[in-house]
């Protein structure tokens, strides 16, 4: 100083320290207000450690299932077609370059019931399809019970069940001889199939062979679908050509759809509730603000006589704002790193139960402890400057 | 006893300096109507003076501590601590000053409850820039100073009234100050406790150490060895130094 004073001066470990008088002496509030930040960030890292950890269950699960599966559906209803493919359908799809496989199913008009006892109309809502042998490598689907039908097995009165079928049919497994009441004639279930993530609407069917349908049922075996995969770097470029293809006369009468379209569809509506709960977390943490900021203001009102006797020590004003500023961000960044362990504890567990891996994305983290600190900067803010401005006479006088 | 001397009239000690002077001084609370707390105040206090301020309640000593310890400035006047003139500093000027040259006793002692004894006193130097090595080890040899050695660990809330205000006085002397200003420091305390501290406010003083004792127990003030009278915001007597 030009008058010969040296200035007050105040180590950054001294701040630290007389930062966390206050939260030493008063434990229990300390506690209480840090829980406020520590909810609202353990709510946005939770939320975000979920969403993560399902987009990349399901990024997985599209890596198994494979993004390359179309379907080709004859329309119904009025100007939509008849519900029936061409004849030639399947063989000019599989004559489309890209096109790797391709599996006909055609819907059978018949009904299925666990014994001839059973009144007519308890289908159960199970239906019968006449499937190609490669249904289960083109769906990538897998057999739990069994095995799936094969040149063999679809020539004779055999079925494989669908798993929400077989469930309703009270069949978990084809041991000794299952045999369902199908179409009014006895089939034996030779296999019951696992769960299909890319077409549910098999998981409700009795699944047949084409000869046995045209034998046994006196079935047309007219297409009504096309499972199709194609090579995944010219998947758009397929998709483009299959309705003419399937239906050069009527295109428009061909619906051609992508079926891990959907599982990214859910997962989109997943990302609206992950920002909805984004949301009711900064509520929360806006919420445990304010709780900081009313803490530190009772703080100052407690602590007049300690600022008094800071002034009387030789603290500037900025010397006792930056206390209580520092009081303010250590509740919050300890509420902060609270809630980023608890978050990750709630992820943990969680992706735990649903079998995902456990993700947190280091932005979440990072973003987590960024904003408890933002939070406890601007909640501490006022309480600080007003702690400055108090007089150190007054300050005194008040003990 | 009832000599009124102003500022210039008090002889200084020989070959000691002025380390506080107070001249004109005047203080007025703008409350409505306006309350003059002090009024044409002038005294000075030299090196290793030991000086009792006495007064009936509202007699303006609290302000007068204020001002003299530069928490407060005077409405008028002219008011010099260590050499240092206020209406010169800044409000930062004026911490500064306090950290270095102004050591500061209450009546409420103003202990940090959680602190133990030692951290208590290191306080004393806390904004003076020094580590905290060196504060703590100026912090023993201020409690050995005022008879608390034995006590350095312990927490404020486990001391007793009188060791409490011993540990106020080893932080008010734990940076050698130019100038101690104890405001009632027996206040608070029994007679035994209370005549142990002016003990030991003497024996400091007699090292060399400059006291302002401000008390309203005229008993205390005038057993010092130099009495200032105040009423009703202005200097009634000044004993000089006897």
């Amino acid at each position: 100083m030009a008058n010969g004073l040296e200035p007050s001066r105040l180590h950054s470990s001294d701040a630290f320290r007389t930062a966390a008088v206050g939260l030493q002496t008063r434990k229990l509030r300390a506690a209480l207000s840090a829980l406020g930040i520590m909810i609202g960030i353990a709510a946005m890292v939770g939320v975000l450690g979920l969403s993560e950890s399902s987009k990349s269950d399901l990024l997985a699960q599209l890596d198994r299932l494979g993004t390359n599966l179309l379907t080709v559906q004859a329309g119904t209803g009025i100007g939509l077609g008849s519900g029936e493919l061409p004849d030639e359908a399947a063989a000019m799809i599989a004559r489309i370059g890209p096109v790797e496989t391709t599996s006909t199913v055609s819907s059978v008009s018949a009904s299925v019931y666990r014994t001839d006892y059973i009144p007519e109309g308890e289908t159960g809502g199970i239906t019968v399809q006449a499937v190609d042998v490669n249904l289960l490598d083109t769906l990538a689907g897998s057999v739990a019970d069994g095995k799936f039908l094969d040149a063999a097995t679809s020539a004779y009165p055999t079925a494989v069940l669908g798993s929400v079928a077989a469930e309703r049919l009270g069949i978990a497994d084809v041991t000794g001889t299952q045999q369902i009441w199908l179409g009014e004639q006895w089939f034996t279930v030779i296999g019951v199939l696992n769960q299909f993530e890319l077409n549910p609407d098999l998981d409700r069917a009795a699944l047949i062979g084409f000869g046995s349908a045209a034998d046994y049922l006196d079935h047309d075996n007219v297409a009504t679908s096309l499972l199709v995969r194609a090579d995944p770097d010219y998947i758009d470029d397929v998709m483009g050509v299959l309705s003419a293809t399937a239906n050069p006369q009527n295109p428009e009468e061909v619906q051609v759809a992508r079926p891990s379209d959907a599982l990214e569809a859910k997962e989109a509506a997943d990302d609206a509730f992950t920002a909805l709960f984004l949301g009711l977390g900064a509520v929360a943490l806006l919420v445990g603000g304010v709780g900081i900021a009313n803490v530190m203001v009772i703080s100052v009102l407690e602590r007049r006589s300690e600022i008094g006797l800071r002034r009387a020590l030789g603290a500037t004003k900025r010397h006792v704002a930056v206390q209580f500023l520092g009081e303010a961000l250590l509740l919050s960044v300890a509420g902060g790193i609270g809630g980023v362990a608890l978050g990750w504890l709630v992820t943990g567990v969680y992706a735990n139960i649903k079998g995902w891996a456990t993700l947190i994305p280091p932005l979440a983290i990072g973003g987590g402890i960024a904003a408890a600190l933002l939070i406890g900067a601007i909640a501490g803010l006022y309480p600080a400057i007003r702690a400055a401005r108090l007089s150190p006479t007054e300050a005194l006088r008040s003990a | 006893m009832t000599t009124t001397m102003s500022a210039g009239a008090v002889a200084p000690v020989p070959g000691a300096g002025v380390v506080l002077s107070l001249h004109g001084v005047t203080k007025e609370y703008p409350t409505t109507p306006p309350v003059r707390a002090l009024q044409g105040v002038d005294f000075a206090v030299t090196e290793g003076e030991l000086v009792g301020v006495v007064g009936p309640s509202g007699s303006g000593k609290s302000t007068l501590l204020h001002i003299m310890g530069t928490l407060d400035r005077p409405t008028a006047g002219e008011v010099t601590v260590a050499g240092y003139n206020l209406a010169d500093l800044s409000d930062k000027d004026l911490s500064a000053l306090r950290s270095r040259h102004i050591g500061f006793v209450f009546q409420q002692f103003h202990l940090l409850s959680g602190y133990t004894a030692l951290d208590n006193v290191a306080d004393g130097l806390l904004y003076t820039g020094m580590n905290v090595a060196t504060r703590r080890g100026l912090a023993h040899r201020a409690l050995a100073r005022v008879g608390l050695e034995h006590r350095l660990d312990h927490v404020a809330t486990k001391l007793s009234g009188g060791e409490r205000q011993r540990v106020a006085v080893a932080r008010a002397l734990v940076g050698s100050p130019s100038i101690v200003l104890a405001d009632e420091p027996t206040g608070n305390l029994d007679s035994k406790n209370s005549d142990a501290i002016v003990d030991l406010i003497r024996q400091i003083n007699g090292d060399g150490v400059t006291f302002v004792v401000i008390t309203h127990n005229r008993e205390i003030a005038e057993a010092f060895p130099r009495t200032i009278g105040l009423r009703d915001g202005q200097i009634e007597y000044d004993s000089g130094v006897r």
